[in-house]
């Protein structure tokens, strides 16, 4: 797990719409299409930019799940390292301003 | 030297009237024949100006839709296309073969289905007691089957690319002339539509339900579009998550005999046995 302050953003070049529960997500560069589980949804919807990542965990994710604080973070990690991999969010160890499409 | 006069045929598709002009008797005849049966006599809502080349075979060539200014680019070996949707118009520079001006029909419908939140669809689509129902899937999946298996009481509308527009409470399916292996066009007529089915061949016949983002997934990689344009794929994901939440969609297992039929018959009855309504001829 990093000690890094770590702040996430959407991009721009995505598409999102939660449908029958699930939060489906796709990247209108490249056509690629992902399905977000309820934690990374959660995820998805407060990167503001502005909010570290350790405190959307913190404060949303670990209150409205049953989940280990540290297995939380680890896990949030890696889903926004994945997601950033793939251009739907954007990540900054500084805050981001809002992407104007 | 004084130019031939430009001919009209006009071809209307889904509800929308287009006007094909050229100075060719011999293309006009080849376009009447081709979509006999969606020739209309409405006033056009856009208008493409022909310019034949040399006849030559249709191109294997990847095709290229890009934005150049306000206008469209629509490029492939055989045909070259620029249409302005601000004014309707647009011109084509291609062989004079049906197949070619299929794919130039195609893309135009495709980009002005995007705009009004409706799509193209690689299925077959047929009406049964009034209600219309799609089947989609790869190559192979069953899409003509399908349609040769379909009872004398079933219609047509296509066995290759469904044709989707939103009405106002769900969706429309409507014929097309543009056909797959079984080489004969859809009935000019429509229906609102009661489901979508991904075809997938097997040992006898089930429908299964398909989550909300599967079927999302599935029908995004079944749409028709070309265009290079990320405003509008964002616009075509929303319409296919509206369409989505609108039409029951399901995976249809089939084994290739009529009696298919009966399983979605029997799902008619279930889901859309109270909502009959007649085709719709255009």
């Amino acid at each position: 797990m990093s000690d890094t302050c770590i702040y996430i953003a959407r991009s721009s070049a995505i598409a999102a719409r939660a449908l029958a529960g699930e939060m489906m997500v796709m990247n209108s560069a490249d056509s690629t299409f992902f399905t977000l589980n309820e934690v990374a949804t959660v995820i998805f919807q407060a990167a503001d930019g502005h909010t570290p990542l350790r405190e959307i965990v913190r404060d949303q994710v670990c209150e409205q799940f049953d989940i280990d604080p540290e297995q939380a973070q680890a896990d949030a990690e890696e889903f926004v390292a994945e997601l950033s991999g793939h251009g739907i969010l954007l990540v900054s160890s500084q805050p981001l301003a809002p992407e104007t499409p | 030297m004084i130019a031939a006069p430009q001919k009209v045929a006009c071809v209307e598709i889904g509800g929308i009237p287009i006007a094909l002009s050229t100075d060719d008797e011999r293309f006009l005849d080849l376009v009447s024949q081709r979509y006999d049966g969606f020739l209309s006599s409405s006033h056009p809502q856009f208008e493409l100006e022909f310019d034949l080349t040399s006849t030559g075979p249709v191109s294997d060539d990847d095709v290229r839709v890009r934005r150049e200014g306000d206008a469209w680019l629509i490029k492939r070996g055989d045909f070259q296309a620029r249409w302005d949707p601000r004014t309707g118009r647009g011109s084509v520079r291609q062989n004079a073969n049906p197949y070619s001006l299929d794919s130039v029909l195609r893309i135009l419908h495709s980009l002005i289905l995007a705009q009004r939140g409706g799509f193209l669809l690689h299925a077959a689509s047929a009406i049964c007691d009034g209600r219309a129902y799609l089947f989609s899937g790869v190559s192979g999946a069953g899409k003509t089957t399908m349609t040769r298996l379909a009872p004398p009481d079933i219609t047509l509308l296509t066995d290759e690319i469904s044709y989707l527009r939103p009405n106002a409470e769900s969706y429309s399916a409507f014929g097309t002339p543009f056909a797959g292996e079984l080489a004969k066009a859809g009935e000019n007529c429509s229906a609102p539509v009661s489901a979508l089915f991904f075809l997938e061949q097997g040992p006898e016949n089930r429908i299964d339900e398909l989550p909300s983002s599967e079927a999302v997934r599935r029908l995004m990689r079944n749409i028709l579009f070309f265009a290079e344009d990320r405003a509008l794929v964002e616009k075509l994901f929303t319409t296919a998550c509206n369409f989505v939440s609108r039409v029951p969609i399901r995976r249809l297992t089939f084994y290739p005999d009529a009696r298919v039929w009966d399983e979605v018959r029997s799902f008619a009855r279930n889901f859309a046995g109270n909502l009959q309504e007649m085709p719709e001829h255009v």
